[in-house]
């Protein structure tokens, strides 16, 4: 890793004096504030208040197939809870809080920027966020949208119209948020890290916003042009998915996959780059192949970009295509493996803290592991046939999204809280949270593997009695889901208002957003932000001398101020 | 990764000049345009999907445009071609002059630009009362109503920007050889829509 840059005494004085943070007045968060720090803890807090309302909703789709053929809800409004489930859990949480919050918050810190490279910009990104989810819930008024989140023609051309058109007009709302947030985060990346910090000093998170930013830039705009040749079919009468007057249906599928499968990746990359700058922390040991981790985000943005045909075995592809998207989609196995044991041999032999971070670090990655293998399963042409539209999806995917992306969002809160806020979160409430989310999510979750390898079909509000007790089962796991929640959200309050106070550095961390104040001052950093050490020199030696010191001193960088929690 | 501080300290330090706060210039010109040009790859990529699209609907229809679809004319949008590419290098003319100092310069040329934009949307309407067909008869009419609208929309926020910058220019010292991001960025819009027009224009009427 990088070596000391610049070891003059009196800027290191100076890095010391800032142990006053800058506490924030509640109305900032209220207002059209261009801070990247308020900005980001406003997309935090108001994506995860959607993350709430998307999660009432998969409760009440649970609730529904609790028993073969309730009556909990109709079957229009089935419909509707699923689809908006999964469009706010996508486009109102896991996309913009991934980027958005995180991004917003980590990058000009870990960089030793003073803000992002169009602040205003920001602050418009953000603000496009509640009116555009607000506007998404308003359809349940006039008839949500029922074809899913992926609003396949005809059946979305066909169904509730009003609901269907407000459906497009917010996921354009949220697009475009996304991109402009994309712009300013490859432009602060490229253009704004301190003298001194190459691209391969960056902490790992910078590498897969990168990476996550580029995949927004080339894959959203496809998105917007297939949604607005979908409402021209809508309202304006065109056929341009309608084989009756000419059009092709699959040409709308082509244009959604070629965003929507970029986007998983545009949804788990920031979480990649967030778990290899936890583990290393907690692990007390440097990151296991730096260059493999930031090189293969990369690579997984790259073949992100010409798979996404593998949602489509079943529309008619013809068949030596289908093995092209079949082999493309195998050979992503690869970089992300790369990352997953990189990952493990940074924590193998660690000096492990088994805080909440750590903890919620450890289960994406085990968590993210199971979906990775049933996704290399699906992406067999045979066996995805097979599967294909059955509960085997919906358990697949909620072990990337729940198990991978949720797991490394509550991983970050945990974190980076006592930056964010100057408190340290519980640890007991914590731990609670961890073992109840934990839980819930595999009973929820893991029998819908057997579900669709029997072949329950997926968006049906009935089902063979024959599934009834597994079903039964996945309901309860997310009852305890949604109660889990609580631990967090009491935890969180409670701890911002009355927290223990923390440290610049309470984790004796080495990348530069730990050697500030915590919260940070109002730029960041007082006077020029000094590097002293690469962002993964844990044990590797005095910053000052370069030379080697023992395990238990080198653990302990000279900032540390308050008391490690272990 | 040892050693590559060096060279990337050199690289930073040649870039923002040596013993500057690099990093930290909020609005430096350079990252301005650095985002515009992000701004175009989006852009660019709405317009790759729609023509991929068009493509994809021309290759699965027997006969393109599909029969009973009036002739189409080319003398109309063939001047029209004309006038906007032309007007990219009118408006070159008023960066070179506000690098000179010129703001005299710069408003005339960027003023002949807007007016050859406003031709060229008028000409499109113009077009649009006379194909003798409608957005939704057929897979075509609606392909070609949604591309060249799409794009128009385009000349007219480009018009906006050049506009923009015309009033901007009223106020005496706005532009000078300094500073001259707004016509820059203006110009870099509408180059970028005017080579989208290229590729529309070939594929639509001529190919
Ligand atoms: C409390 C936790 C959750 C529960 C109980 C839950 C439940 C469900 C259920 C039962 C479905 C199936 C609807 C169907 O296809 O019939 C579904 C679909 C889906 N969920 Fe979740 N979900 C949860 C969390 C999440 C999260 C965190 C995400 C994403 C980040 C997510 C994304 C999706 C997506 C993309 C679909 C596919 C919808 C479709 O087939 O159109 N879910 N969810
Ligand atoms: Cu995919």
């Amino acid at each position: 890793m990088a070596q000391v840059t610049e070891p003059e005494t009196d800027n290191l004085g100076e890095t010391l004096a800032v142990e006053a943070g800058g506490h924030t007045p509640w109305r900032e968060y209220f207002s059209f504030s261009t801070d990247h720090k308020v900005i980001g803890i406003q997309y935090l807090v108001c994506t995860f208040i959607f993350y709430l309302i998307g999660g009432a909703l998969a409760t009440a789709v649970r609730t529904e197939l609790a028993t073969p053929d309730s009556d909990f809800v109709s079957r229009e409004l089935y419909n509707g809870l699923f689809t908006i489930h999964a469009t706010v859990m996508i486009f109102l949480w896991i996309v913009p809080a991934g980027t958005g919050a995180f991004g917003n918050y980590l990058i000009p810190l870990m960089i030793g920027a003073r803000d992002m490279a169009f602040p205003r910009l920001n602050a418009i990104a953000f603000w496009l966020i509640p009116p555009g989810g607000i506007l998404l819930l308003s359809s349940f008024f006039v008839g949500a949208a029922g074809a899913g989140w992926t609003s396949y023609p005809p059946l979305s051309t066909t169904g509730e119209k009003a609901g269907e058109f407000i459906w497009i007009l917010s996921v354009l709302i949220l697009g475009t948020s996304s991109i402009l947030g994309g712009i300013n985060f490859l432009t602060t990346i490229l253009k704004m890290r301190m003298p001194g910090m190459g691209l391969n000093d960056m902490p790992l998170f910078c590498w897969a916003m990168l990476a996550a930013s580029a995949l927004i830039l080339i894959s959203t705009p496809v998105l917007a042009g297939a949604l607005i040749l979908l409402a021209f079919d809508l309202i304006a009468g065109t056929a341009f998915f309608n084989p009756m007057g000419g059009g092709d249906p699959v040409v709308y599928q082509h244009m959604f996959w070629f965003y929507s499968h970029p986007a998983v990746y545009i949804m788990i990359l920031p979480i990649f780059g967030m778990i290899s700058d936890i583990l290393p922390v907690h692990a007390r040991k440097p990151i296991f192949g730096y260059q493999a981790i930031a090189y293969s985000s990369m690579a997984i943005s790259f073949l992100g970009l010409i798979v996404w045909a593998h949602h489509m075995f079943t529309s008619g592809t013809p068949g030596w295509l289908r093995m092209f998207f079949m082999v493309a989609t195998m050979i992503i196995a690869v970089p992300t493996g790369i990352k997953v044991f990189s990952w493990l041999a940074t924590v193998w032999g660690g000096k492990i803290r088994l805080n909440s971070a750590m903890l919620f670090g450890l289960g994406f990655v085990s968590m993210f592991v199971i979906g990775g293998l049933s996704g290399i399963m699906i992406a067999s042409v045979p066996f995805d046939i097979h599967v294909h539209d059955t509960y085997f999806i919906v358990a697949h995917l909620h072990y990337v999204l729940f198990g991978g992306s949720v797991f490394g969002l509550y991983a970050g809160i945990y974190h980076w809280f006592p930056k964010m806020t100057g408190r340290m979160m519980n640890e007991f409430l914590g731990k609670l949270h961890f073992v109840l989310t934990f839980i819930g999510f595999n009973l929820c979750f893991l029998p819908m593997h057997y579900l669709g390898l029997q072949g329950m079909p997926r968006r049906v509000a009935e089902y063979d009695p024959k599934f009834a007790t597994v079903n039964l089962i996945c309901t309860v796991g997310s009852y305890i889901l949604a109660v889990s929640t609580f631990p967090l959200i009491i935890n969180a309050v409670w701890s911002w208002i009355g927290g223990a106070k923390a440290s610049g550095n309470p984790w004796d961390a080495l990348t530069m957003e730990w050697q500030t104040a915590s919260p940070p001052p109002v730029e960041n950093f007082i006077g020029e932000p000094v590097r002293l050490t690469g962002p993964y020199d844990y044990g590797m030696g005095d910053r000052n001398s370069g030379i080697p010191m023992p395990e238990s001193q080198a653990n302990t960088p000279m900032l540390s101020g308050g008391p490690t929690v272990s | 990764m040892q050693g590559t501080i060096d060279t990337s300290n050199a690289a930073i330090q040649a870039e923002h000049g040596a013993g500057t706060h690099g990093g930290h210039h909020g609005d430096h010109p350079d990252h301005r345009i650095f985002g515009i040009i992000m701004f175009l790859v989006a852009e660019s990529m709405i317009f790759l999907g729609l023509f991929a699209a068009y493509l994809t609907f021309r290759s699965v229809t027997p006969d393109w445009p599909p029969e009973g679809t009036p002739e189409m004319e080319l003398l109309l949008p063939g001047v029209n071609t004309i006038i906007l590419i032309s007007s990219s290098f009118v408006m070159n003319r008023g960066n070179a002059a506000i690098k000179k100092n010129d703001v005299k310069g710069l408003r005339f040329w960027f003023g002949l630009t807007a007016l050859m934009g406003a031709v060229f949307l008028v000409g499109q309407l113009y077009e649009y009362f006379h194909t003798g067909f409608g957005l939704a008869d057929n897979i075509f009419t609606s392909t070609f109503y949604v591309l060249t609208g799409f794009h128009g929309l385009h000349v007219t926020f480009g018009l906006l920007l050049i506009l923009a910058v015309l009033w901007k220019s009223l106020k005496a010292g706005h532009y000078s050889s300094e500073s001259h991001f707004g016509p820059e960025a203006a110009e870099l819009y509408w180059h970028f829509v005017d080579v989208v027009w290229i590729v529309l224009f070939t594929i639509l009427y001529l190919f």
